[in-house]
């Protein structure tokens, strides 16, 4: 049973780790805390996904970091057969989603989605993010909104 | 018209190829691969291999501009240029930058190459094994989101679900690229046909691509020659000259993470109209087109961004009919492209586009006077060229 399983995929898969240059700490220090962050401009209040340096909107420097709901919409989907790590061996098939945040500008936001990986869930469908606590770093998945 | 343009300006007088091997299947090292390719291009369009004075590649390619230079004994070297980029999306725009160097006088002769022993070093659709990882794939590898399979996927199924598209035009792109392979016997898969029964049970590998949806892993390497358009009138080989090329991205296209401003995009809708303007043409007048496959899906959407179909008729007009040769309404991938001829990361669709214009084609497209380059759908920068004979 999949939801029996410690983590949605097995162990062996990289460790994500903070940017040396301090660019996303808040991210990763904010998933530990089970809270999800988004990267925001505090001049114009934009928000921005992948983080980066500065503002596409406005130029300005001064980025900030929001915190946003969790709940979000299923916008792409795709079911993985192929191991293209050895530790993926054994844990195929399995769901990559693409997930919009309509609370953050629709910026889109990358992980699993938890259950069956044989479901075949509507486009669009809502989400609702699920923190996956890992000795070293938290993972963000996602599952269907009851 | 402007007059800053390269319209007519240059052409391609000589194209080559190793023979292409099976990943892993290449006897010598993937640079004596790429001065084979040079060697066979110079010969091919008739010019002394020495007299090659500029050197322009993609990708990163691993054989340096001054290696090579130094190798095949060039008098001098007087452009070396690279396009930025992973993967095929500089195939034709390394064409273009050829072009230029040729235009602005930097280079005489520009050789365009790409050299690729996938068996000699690592392969693309397998991730590297690291015990960390930060910056953007920090956001993508832990959830065994690695390889263009399956981002491929991602954009292509936000597409298909946009449009009410299903399996059928991806079929029909993999089943023509394995039709026209079979009369080329340059092709990895010559004499193995695919049916499409063979098709539907093969494995998938990210859904919706199949086994078949996804271009090869291959060991070889491609070139071709640059020159004026007077120094071309001379040349041994019917020139094809360059009507237009184009490089770039749409808007906040390679945002990270799956955040292109325009996911379920091809990075072409910006280019496409730069291009036609160029070549003062529209899609109508194309005869045939080179449409770079990674995967089956990315080109319907290729053909939508460059104006062939709409959207909303990619069903009724990416059919196996339409695209193959001779008879197709716009036969793409004559040669088997990187799904059956050999993925030299697309500048085999370049060479195939020359020999169409040539009319030398093994899958020759009748009368045909203008053919279309379109380089690596999705990635950034993306590039297209169309060349034609006059």
């Amino acid at each position: 049973m999949a939801d029996e399983k410690k983590y949605y995929l097995p162990e062996g898969l990289p460790t994500p780790r903070a940017q040396r240059t301090g660019l996303d700490n808040e991210f990763w220090a904010a998933s530990k805390r089970h809270e999800l962050m988004v990267q925001r401009c505090n001049s114009c209040k934009a928000f921005q996904w992948g983080p980066e340096f500065l503002c596409h909107e406005c130029r300005s420097f001064d980025m900030g970091w929001h915190k946003v709901s969790g709940r979000g919409r299923l916008y792409s989907w795709v079911r993985c057969w192929n191991p293209v790590h050895p530790a993926l061996k054994e844990a195929c098939p399995y769901i990559v989603a693409v997930i919009e945040l309509p609370d953050a500008g629709n910026v889109r936001m990358v992980g699993n989605l938890l259950g069956d990986p044989m479901q075949n869930p509507p486009f669009d469908v809502a989400v609702e993010a699920v923190f996956e606590d890992h000795p070293e770093a938290t993972l963000v998945q996602w599952k269907l909104t009851p | 018209m402007s007059e800053y343009t390269i319209k007519d300006r240059v052409a391609i007088i000589g194209v080559g190829e190793t023979k292409y091997y099976k990943r892993g299947q290449a006897p010598v090292p993937e640079f004596r691969l790429a001065c084979e390719a040079i060697i066979k291009a110079a010969d091919d369009a008739g010019i002394d291999v020495r007299d090659i004075d500029g050197i322009s590649g993609y990708a990163d390619d691993r054989n340096e501009a001054s290696r090579l230079a130094t190798a095949l004994g060039l008098k001098h070297l007087g452009f070396a240029g690279m396009v930025w980029g992973g993967g095929g999306g500089g195939g034709s725009g390394a064409v273009g930058n050829a072009a230029a160097a040729v235009a602005a006088g930097y280079s005489k002769y520009c050789v365009v190459f790409r050299a690729l022993a996938q068996g000699q070093f690592g392969r693309f659709g397998q991730a590297p094994v690291t015990n960390y990882v930060s910056g953007s794939p920090a956001y993508t590898a832990p959830y065994g989101l690695y390889v263009p399979a399956q981002w491929v996927a991602l954009r292509t199924r936000r597409f298909m679900h946009q449009y009410g598209i299903n399996q059928e035009p991806l079929a029909a792109v993999a089943l023509a690229d394995y039709y026209h392979a079979q009369f080329n016997p340059r092709a990895v898969m010559y004499g193995r046909p695919l049916t499409r029964e063979e098709y539907d049970k093969s494995r998938w590998i990210a859904e919706p691509f199949h086994l078949f949806d996804c271009c090869m892993e291959n060991d070889g390497s491609a070139a071709l020659i640059v020159t004026t358009a007077d120094r071309a009138r001379d040349a041994k080989q019917k020139p094809a000259y360059i009507m237009a090329a184009a490089q770039g991205s749409n808007y906040r296209h390679n945002a990270t993470i799956e955040n292109s401003a325009d996911y379920a995009s091809s990075n072409f809708k910006t280019l496409a109209p730069r291009l036609f303007e160029m070549a003062g043409i529209t899609p109508k007048d194309v005869d045939c087109a080179q449409m770079y496959e990674h995967f089956s899906g990315a080109v319907m959407i290729s053909l939508v961004e460059h104006g062939f179909c709409k959207p909303e008729e990619v069903m009724e007009f990416v059919t196996f009919e339409n695209i193959t040769a001779p008879k197709g309404k716009l036969p793409i991938n004559t040669s088997g492209g990187n799904i059956a001829e050999c993925y030299m990361h697309g500048l085999e669709l370049v060479n195939e586009a020359v020999r169409q214009v040539r009319g030398d084609s093994t899958c020759q497209v009748p009368d045909c006077k203008i053919s279309l380059v379109a380089s690596g759908p999705m990635v950034s920068p993306v590039s297209d060229l169309i060349v034609h004979s006059i």
